[in-house]
């Protein structure tokens, strides 16, 4: 009977072996030659020189800014998107634009950030003037959170949706003001869903490479730009594959201190 | 659920059937199966309206993709999932596919429009004797400029000119080590094809001293940029310059005196073609004095093509913007294939510059 049950597994190890350990495995194989193909540390030693760790120090903190930025506004959102009547429908509104392919969406911001630009337009209505929007921190900063905010929105409020709403009445039926609910009731219970808000955004935005060179003009490098150049310019397989390395070692740290506990919302 | 499955099945059966009509469609405009050419070439490169007029004059049918660069298309032909029947790499591009075995050589016999070709560039050091390329545009790098939003007066004459300290977040450059790198050597007078480190490291260090100067480092949108006037310099190939200056005629572009980059886009026949017979049929093609000359109105680069130059209007042809006088083209340089060291190198220092944005 075990054994039956056995096969059911074979297109799902198929899966896995073919599309997550052979990638990985051919990764880290290509990451010990050099451009001739000879066997080589050399790749490694490089990635610990200023350029590449400076690199990295910035993606970190460019997907830290952005990973921040999306949870202090989805998680407000997901909290007022759970009291609303037609909340299916407002979900829906936010879930959509996450269907239209990422480089219109970049391609339309250039237009709306463009000196000329309808940011610019509204800004000078303002009579603040116009402010140089395109190619600056603030806006890679403002697109990427555009572009991830539903994947922070969704777990959290499956999170806020899931929880149930008599332990926020009983933590105020004893005495609880709405501040201690939310800090010591509402936000341990979803923090579940937090965190899996904080995965899916943290770790495409440390290897994000389009944006930065159509939103920020090259202005932010992160080590996705550079993964994308040693593929596709340098031909150096190696240090690409060197960075992804890290990219890979850097996520699954990130994925083992924010992993779920299991705990709460299990009623 | 059993909607959504309904759904699924209409959207397959309905994309079938369309395919079987353009299917039949196509057989009914005597388009054979086998009777087709894949073209993979550089975006907005060609007049559209020439791929209709070939397909009419051969019965061949046209595949028309796009690359956005020579590295990318290299990568895809390597690869050898589609049958490319034409691709139109730059020259350097052409060594290292010639060094991999990736070309096949042209068939001489099946080109005799090649003789409209100006024989300057002919048999370049590149491609001797033209054995597997022939030149489709040619061009330039060059600083592209709008006097209307710089003080009256303002000149590209030399590269330094870039470096004026009032010219503070003005300048769009176009991502590339070999072009940014380029420039940099150039403004010292060394060799675009230097291999020097101590001197690769100097233009380095200069260009470093350029970056305040920088707006930003990007990619085919410099041309929407410009045209929208969101800087007021750029530093571009010629062609995307004559483009951009058809679109804004505020802008105007120089060539920089200390000498610049001199590059090719060639037709070659790469070694994935299924149809060599038909290639030779499209690059004999685009060669025609009148084709060629529709295609470089239309493009606006240079064309190589001395009989469309003839035909071409006067005032295009002796525009020394774009057709550079004898004195400026011998400071020109064609790039050399430096070999991947020195590639990899040119790109290390590449993104050491980049990395000093702030």
């Amino acid at each position: 009977m075990v054994k039956d049950r056995n096969w059911y597994l074979v297109p799902y190890v198929v899966f896995i072996v073919l599309f997550v350990v052979l990638p990985i495995v051919l990764i880290v194989y290509y990451s010990f030659f050099d451009i001739h193909g000879d066997f080589t540390f050399e790749n490694y030693i490089k990635f610990f020189t200023p350029v590449y760790l400076k690199m990295a120090l910035s993606s970190f903190w460019y997907a830290f800014l952005i990973t921040a930025f999306s949870l202090l506004i989805a998680y407000p959102t997901a909290y007022f998107l759970t009291k609303l009547k037609y909340k299916q429908l407002w979900l829906l509104l936010i879930i959509v634009p996450s269907w239209i392919n990422l480089l219109l969406k970049a391609y339309a911001f250039i237009g709306i950030f463009g000196t000329y630009g309808f940011a610019n337009a509204m800004l000078e209505t303002f009579g603040i003037g116009r402010q140089q929007l395109l190619f600056t921190d603030f806006s890679f900063i403002f697109v990427s959170v555009y572009i991830f905010i539903p994947f922070m929105i969704l777990p959290i409020y499956n999170a806020l949706d899931k929880l149930n709403p008599s332990l926020v009445d009983a933590s105020k039926d004893l005495g609880a003001s709405n501040w201690t609910t939310f800090s010591h009731v509402i936000f341990p219970l979803t923090l579940d869903g937090v965190k899996s808000g904080c995965q899916v955004v943290f770790i495409p935005a440390l290897s994000l490479f389009m944006l930065t060179r159509l939103i920020a003009g090259n202005r932010v490098i992160t080590l996705g730009t550079a993964v994308e150049q040693h593929f596709l310019v340098t031909q150096n397989w190696g240090m690409g594959s060197t960075i992804a390395v890290f990219l890979i070692i850097i996520m699954v740290f990130i994925m083992v201190i924010s992993g779920s506990r299991k705990r709460g919302i299990k009623l | 659920m059993r909607k959504l499955v309904q759904a699924f099945v209409t959207v397959f059966v309905i994309s079938f059937l369309l395919i079987f009509i353009v299917n039949r469609l196509n057989a009914a405009e005597g388009y054979a199966g086998n009777n087709t050419i894949t073209v993979y070439n550089w975006g907005e490169y060609i007049d559209p309206d020439l791929i209709d007029q070939f397909e009419e004059e051969t019965g061949i049918k046209v595949i028309y993709e796009t690359f956005d660069s020579n590295e990318a298309m290299m990568v895809k032909i390597d690869q050898g999932g589609t049958a490319y029947d034409i691709a139109v790499p730059s020259e350097y591009a052409i060594e290292r596919m010639k060094e991999n075995d990736a070309l096949i050589p042209l068939d001489h016999s099946k080109l005799p429009n090649l003789k409209n070709i100006d024989e300057r560039f002919l048999d370049l050091a590149f491609d001797p004797g033209n054995e597997y390329s022939v030149p489709y545009f040619w061009g330039t790098v060059g600083i592209v400029y709008n006097p209307t939003m710089l003080e009256e007066g303002r000149t590209f004459t030399s590269w330094d000119d870039l470096w004026a300290p009032d010219l503070k977040n003005q300048i769009l450059l176009v991502d590339g080590a070999r072009e940014v790198i380029g420039f940099g050597l150039n403004s010292l007078h060394y060799s675009l094809n230097d291999t020097n480190k101590d001197h690769l490291q100097e233009a380095k260090d200069k260009l470093v001293k350029l970056q305040p100067n920088i707006k930003a480092i990007v990619g085919d949108e410099i041309k929407m940029l410009m045209v929208n006037e969101d800087a007021p310099i750029g530093v571009v190939w010629s062609g995307d310059a004559a483009d951009m200056m058809w679109e804004n005629e505020n802008l105007d572009y120089a060539v920089p005196e200390e000498g610049s980059n001199l590059w090719f886009d060639n037709m070659v026949i790469p070694k994935t073609a299924k149809n060599v017979d038909g290639a030779h049929k499209f690059i004999n093609f685009m060669l025609d004095a009148e084709v060629a000359a529709q295609n470089a109105d239309y493009v606006g680069y240079s064309t190589p093509n001395k009989a469309a130059m003839e035909l071409l209007p006067e005032e295009t042809v002796t525009d020394e913007r774009f057709y550079p006088s004898p004195e400026l083209t011998d400071k020109l340089e064609v790039y050399e294939n430096l070999g991947p060291d020195m590639l990899n190198y040119y790109n290390e220092l590449y993104l050491e510059f980049k990395m000093h944005a702030k």
